[in-house]
């Protein structure tokens, strides 16, 4: 006897075809936001005006959507891997920061002070790691507390820096030409645009001037960091050790997961996505203030609940995070080129974290199975 | 002379401070063996597990695997001795795939560098090929292992020990939370461990599923083996009376008046 559910053709490959798409399709976390980006794109095609969709017009709202995309890929791998990290958007600011001090303070040149930068973040997302893995604290009020410590530290080490106020100007001037600043600032791909522009893809001023030059760097990053992010939870040991790290740690370390380095190095990288959008936006405005990234850690967090992640770990995907941050991107710039009050923005941003845990919540009862 | 023991305890003793947890606890498991291990709860059976599990090294006693004395320091250690425990908690994610879950902690990778990876093709067709083997039809590997039955994860546990090379299996209340049908199928997979050659600890507190199963019975109490019996030489009734009272009884293969 054996109890397993009725076997038929026993072995067969075609059996793996019975699984229906739509169940496939179902488990997939990041169908929400996928289907919620269609929703909205649908909306402001009908809705707003049609510049929206011109090139630059969608280069318009990927430019913000990447910066908070950036951070949401950092924070859907850290909930995956069943951690919070409320302190990022302060992290943004401290390491803004610490690269702007590090230019016009200490006049490094710009590779070390991305370096330093780096270094500071990656070793504050460490101490966030330890006290929570140390201590078994939820990583909600571990960083909770560092959101505090972090944006108080950046008032107090701006007064320092500058001699009493919380701006830091003068970054650019200090930093002049540096060819590593490339990756960090401006556009790219300029050549393939210049192209795009010459065979009438893409349209030009009245002044002759392309409405389009090229893709901001950080378009660039965001979708290289999504890329990657998949690629490892979906394809690397060091991914599945992400979901399982999230969805059961006992049973991960039973296993022989190396639960607490999992996420230490979640914490890490989170730690390393703020300090890159503090650079680009740094580099980018060439001066750094108090407020930089404030409450990014909510925008964030929702970012990659509506891609998919669940609250309790274990569950969620990076590309959906992806997805989620361009749809917030879509509807904060969107409402602009419609008749509708720029207010509802935030309505319709409470809006949709709701409909996204209600249905991340019941995909996961139904197609999880879980009892 | 009989082939050493796969393991074999000898007053084995554990003190967690002022805490006796074992007393003097001994256990054989030989080749093709399943030994069950009885005992209400608090007689020691968890502590007694996680010594063999490498969890916890004994305080003292004699703990041989294959002939050699061994003192764990880690569960790794364990594992790489040829004893697997299946805890209760089964170390298996729910929302992960079964193929994930299989090979959780010990993921085959291929290429390169930065470019290893994780083989999820291999993983899949191993899972599916193992499981098949103990008559458990997955008809998708990415399916999350949430969506099986007890009884079914149970088997996919054993079966993932059973594939990465334990000699020595030990099995934590395996059968506890499970249903009539699904708790046959876990049973029915035992005696197919044991036809492999395996050595098999099987914990439990139900006198029944130990009997359907067992070649040998170790009762525990407050810490103490309280006898060990061949299979025919003692009755159901009689492990559960013992289980149950705990009462003196005669040594080892002793036959007791008034039992057949």
């Amino acid at each position: 006897m054996n109890g397993g559910p009725a076997p038929k053709g026993a072995g067969s490959d075609d059996r793996l075809r019975a699984v229906p798409f739509l169940t496939r399709l179902m488990r997939r976390p990041e169908l929400g936001a996928v289907a919620g980006l269609a929703l909205v794109t649908a909306f402001f095609a009908f809705f707003a005006r049609e510049q929206m969709f011109s090139a630059a017009g969608i280069l318009n709202f990927l430019s913000p959507a990447a910066q908070l995309g950036i951070l949401a890929i950092g924070a859907a791998l850290l909930m995956i891997g069943g951690e919070f990290d409320l302190s990022l958007g302060s992290m943004v600011a401290f390491a803004g920061l610490a690269f702007g001090a590090s230019i016009v303070v200490l006049h490094l040149s710009f590779v070390p002070a991305v370096l330093v930068t780096l270094a500071v973040a990656a070793a504050i997302g460490a101490a966030n790691a330890q006290i929570v893995i140390r201590t078994g604290l939820p990583s909600f009020i571990v960083t909770l507390a560092s959101l505090f410590i972090l944006r108080g530290l950046t008032l107090v080490g701006l007064k320092w820096a500058t001699g009493g106020s919380t701006q830091l100007r003068g970054v650019r001037e200090a930093l002049g030409q540096d060819f590593a600043l490339a990756p960090f600032s401006g556009l790219a791909f300029r050549g393939l645009f210049t192209r795009l522009v010459d065979a009438g893809f893409i349209a030009r001023f009245d002044t002759g001037k392309a409405t389009v030059e090229g893709v901001p760097v950080e378009i660039v990053w965001f979708v290289a960091l999504a890329a990657l992010a998949t690629w490892v939870l979906l394809r690397t040991r060091f991914g599945n050790w992400i979901f399982a790290a999230g969805g059961d740690p006992v049973a991960a370390r039973n296993s022989g997961v190396p639960v607490a380095r999992v996420k230490t190095i979640l914490f890490v990288v989170m730690a390393c996505c703020a300090a890159l959008v503090a650079i680009l936006t740094v580099v980018d405005t060439g001066s750094t203030d108090a407020r930089r990234g404030f409450q990014k850690e909510f925008e964030a967090i929702i970012a990659a609940v509506i891609g998919g992640c669940l609250l309790t770990g274990g569950y969620g995907s990076a590309i959906g995070a992806f997805f989620g941050s361009i749809l917030f991107g879509m509807v904060a710039i969107g409402l602009a080129y419609t008749d509708i009050d720029q207010d509802w923005y935030l309505v319709f941003l409470g809006g949709m974290l709701l409909v996204a845990v209600l249905f991340n919540n019941a995909v996961r009862r139904r197609v999880m199975g879980v009892r | 002379m009989l082939p050493a023991p796969l393991v074999e305890m000898v007053a084995i003793h554990k003190l967690f401070g002022p805490v006796v947890a074992l007393r003097g606890v001994s256990l054989t498991v030989r080749s093709g063996e399943v030994v069950c291990l009885l005992g209400d709860n608090g007689a020691g059976k968890s502590t007694l597990i996680k010594t063999l599990a490498g969890v916890h090294a004994p305080s003292a006693g004699d703990f041989k695997v294959e002939g050699r004395s061994v003192r764990f320091a880690s569960p790794r250690e364990a594992l790489d001795a040829g004893i697997a425990t299946v805890f209760q908690d089964l170390a298996m994610v729910p929302m992960m795939s079964i193929a994930r879950n299989f090979f959780l902690g010990r993921e085959p990778t291929k290429g390169w560098g930065p470019l290893r990876r994780f083989d999820a093709d291999l993983a899949a067709d191993i899972a599916r090929a193992e499981l098949a083997r103990i008559g458990i039809d997955v008809r998708d590997p990415d399916q999350p292992v949430g969506t099986l039955s007890g009884g079914e994860r149970q088997c996919v546990a054993i079966a993932r020990a059973v594939y990465f090379g334990a000699k020595v299996l030990v099995l934590d209340e395996p059968t506890s939370a499970l249903g009539v049908a699904q708790t046959a199928m876990v049973l029915d997979y035992i005696g197919k461990v044991r036809a492999r050659g395996l050595g098999v600890v099987f914990i439990t507190h139900n006198v029944r599923h130990a009997h359907a199963v067992g070649d040998s019975f170790t009762v525990l109490d407050r810490g103490r083996t309280l006898g060990t019996f061949a299979r025919g030489e003692i009755g159901r009734d009689e492990l559960q009376t013992l289980m149950a009272g705990g009462r003196e009884l005669p040594g080892r293969g002793e036959a007791r008046p008034g039992l057949d």
